[in-house]
């Protein structure tokens, strides 16, 4: 069984149908890279899959068990994290604040604990705050636990995106173009912390416009144009998929 | 010399007040952009809530222990008044939470109103008085300056509330949740941060440490009536504001400032008693010409 199954999925806005009768499915332990030119529909999924906005029609099932109709924050309880295309960080919270806000969901301490300082609440804090910096560790980030976000050099906070959504003890990561805007070292770094991730037994869903990325890291890849499937199989297939360097790769504009 | 310094003391105590009372303003705000004008209602309804207890403990025919049973009496008003705020807001403004952002401020004043004749109608429309005598009145002479006992348990009670407020935000889970929430609810929504239970946890936070507020304007001034929240109410939005809306320590700030602005302008500019409020609005609009985002704040004031 699919760890995500996703079937019939159509979302339109207006009269733009952004997602159109789309099926795939994400098998446990893989990468699967997501492509299409701009506007294909891509970043739709992700936000149709974490719950942002309800689809109009069709089924998204984890381990067998609908989703649709649950909010955001139950998906992500359910193991579900994702990054922003466009980063979306908490700009005035440091680096271990913004991976602490991503442990909020696996932790438990209440108001009356916080307000009493009871032992087991100051022990649940000194967990989190060592979680958190091993995340920022994962992500090569410990020195620049106490910057706040905002003044983080970008790739940094590319990274730090990340961190924040591993916190989340996701069993699927989405990443919506993680490579965008890095330099050639950061990319390479990315692809293997991606690699990394994938085999410390996380799925991945990604969705990336550098091909040397998607077509280098990803077990299999779906390619969307205008909301539908166009091709679906390995790197090597899509590339050579006559439908696909028609629609996409023939009208890339990199 | 010791005039300025008594009129420093009194204006820190008044100050403590509005401080207490700002900080409610600024969270919602920080959460919800939202201006929860009935805020200072719910103050009120701390200090009447807080006469109605006082009155049956002493109604009861006791009277030893009187400082335990006020410290039990503030804890039961905070979570009773607690209540009323997640209430409110369930009923007022959570229905309204993607309505434009007139619709809640309209709504607000609607709870201020609504609260307001409810108090009035079930305490009357008249003054009522605290008992005396309830806080020794012990005095201490220093430079020159009284300081009584009730103003230093308002000192002791107040720093000690916003110290906790301070520490909670900042250093807890719950608090960083808060503070995430307030960036961005959609982020925080897909780090698994239960937004909704976030908004009532500072429908919480505001209106207890408000109520705490309402006891002590009871206890230090004497006397109590329904429209109290409007006058502290709108004090206490002016300093969220000078200290910069939706900053925490901001409003602590601004509020201990405008506290001993007015006690200073009272005390030094002939009449200035009766010209206070309007010293301190005039205060607050140089504020806002010379720094638009107060004096902590540095995001720019979008929406208001």
């Amino acid at each position: 069984m699919a760890l995500l199954e996703v079937k019939e999925l159509t979302k339109s806005f207006g009269g733009l149908v952004a997602v159109n009768g789309l099926d795939f499915q994400l098998h446990e332990g893989e990468i699967l890279g997501m492509i299409g030119p701009n506007g294909a529909g891509k970043t739709t999924v992700f936000n149709l899959i974490s719950g942002i906005y309800p689809p109009d029609r069709g089924e998204i099932k984890l381990n067998g068990r609908s989703i649709i109709g649950l909010k955001p924050h139950q998906i992500t309880e359910m193991g579900i994290a994702r990054t922003f295309q466009t980063i979306r960080l908490f700009p005035n919270l440091t680096a271990l604040e913004n991976v602490m806000a991503g442990l909020h969901c696996r932790t438990k301490a209440g108001l009356w604990g916080a307000l009493l300082r009871t032992k087991a609440q100051r022990e649940e804090e000194k967990f989190i705050r060592e979680k958190a910096r091993y995340y920022l560790k994962l992500m090569a980030l410990e020195e620049h636990e106490m910057v706040l976000a905002k003044n983080l050099p970008y790739g940094l906070q590319r990274r730090l995106e990340i961190a924040r959504a591993l916190a989340t003890s996701p069993r699927i990561l989405m990443l919506d173009e993680p490579a965008a805007g890095l330099n050639e070292q950061e990319t390479s770094e990315l692809m293997e912390t991606i690699s990394q991730i994938r085999d410390s037994g996380i799925t991945v869903l990604l969705i990336e416009h550098d091909m040397k990325v998607v077509m280098g890291i990803s077990d299999r890849i779906i390619v969307l144009d205008n909301g539908i499937k166009i091709a679906e199989g390995t790197p090597e297939e899509v590339q050579n998929n006559p439908r696909v360097i028609e629609a996409y790769l023939g009208k890339e504009e990199e | 010399m010791d005039i300025l310094l008594q009129q420093a003391i009194n204006g820190l105590t008044i100050g403590a007040f509005y401080a207490l009372i700002a900080l409610g303003y600024t969270m919602v705000y920080g959460v919800l952009k939202l201006i929860n004008f009935a805020h200072g209602d719910l103050f009120m309804l701390g200090a009447y809530m807080g006469l109605t207890l006082i009155s049956m403990y002493l109604g009861a025919g006791m009277t030893s222990g009187i400082i335990w049973a006020l410290l039990v009496i503030f804890i039961l008003v905070m979570i009773a008044v607690a209540i009323a705020g997640v209430i409110m807001e369930r009923v007022a403004y959570r229905p309204l939470r993607r309505a434009g952002r007139l619709a809640p401020v309209v709504s607000a004043l609607g709870v201020s109103i609504f609260l307001e004749n409810a108090v009035m109608i079930i305490y009357g429309p008249r003054y009522r008085m605290y008992p005396k005598g309830l806080i020794p009145e012990i005095q201490w002479n220093i430079a020159g300056a009284q300081v009584t006992l009730m103003q230093v348990l308002t000192l002791v009670i107040s720093f000690f509330l916003m110290g906790a407020l301070y520490y909670f935000v900042h250093y807890t889970r719950l608090g960083t949740a808060i503070r995430a929430t307030a960036i961005d609810h959609d982020v925080a929504r897909l780090m698994g941060i239960n937004v909704d239970a976030i908004v009532s946890l500072v429908f919480i936070l505001g209106p207890a440490l408000g109520a705490a507020g309402g006891i002590m304007v009871g206890l230090y001034y004497g006397r109590i009536n329904f429209v109290l929240g409007w006058g502290y109410g709108l004090k206490a939005f002016t300093a969220a504001i000078l200290g910069g809306i939706g900053n925490i320590p901001g409003a602590m700030v601004g509020g201990m400032l405008l506290g001993i602005f007015e006690t200073l302008a009272a005390g030094y500019i002939p009449q200035g008693g009766a010209w206070k409020d309007a010293i301190s609005f005039f205060l607050l609009i140089l504020i806002l010409i010379v720094r638009p985002t107060g004096l902590l704040g540095e995001r720019v004031v979008e929406k208001l």
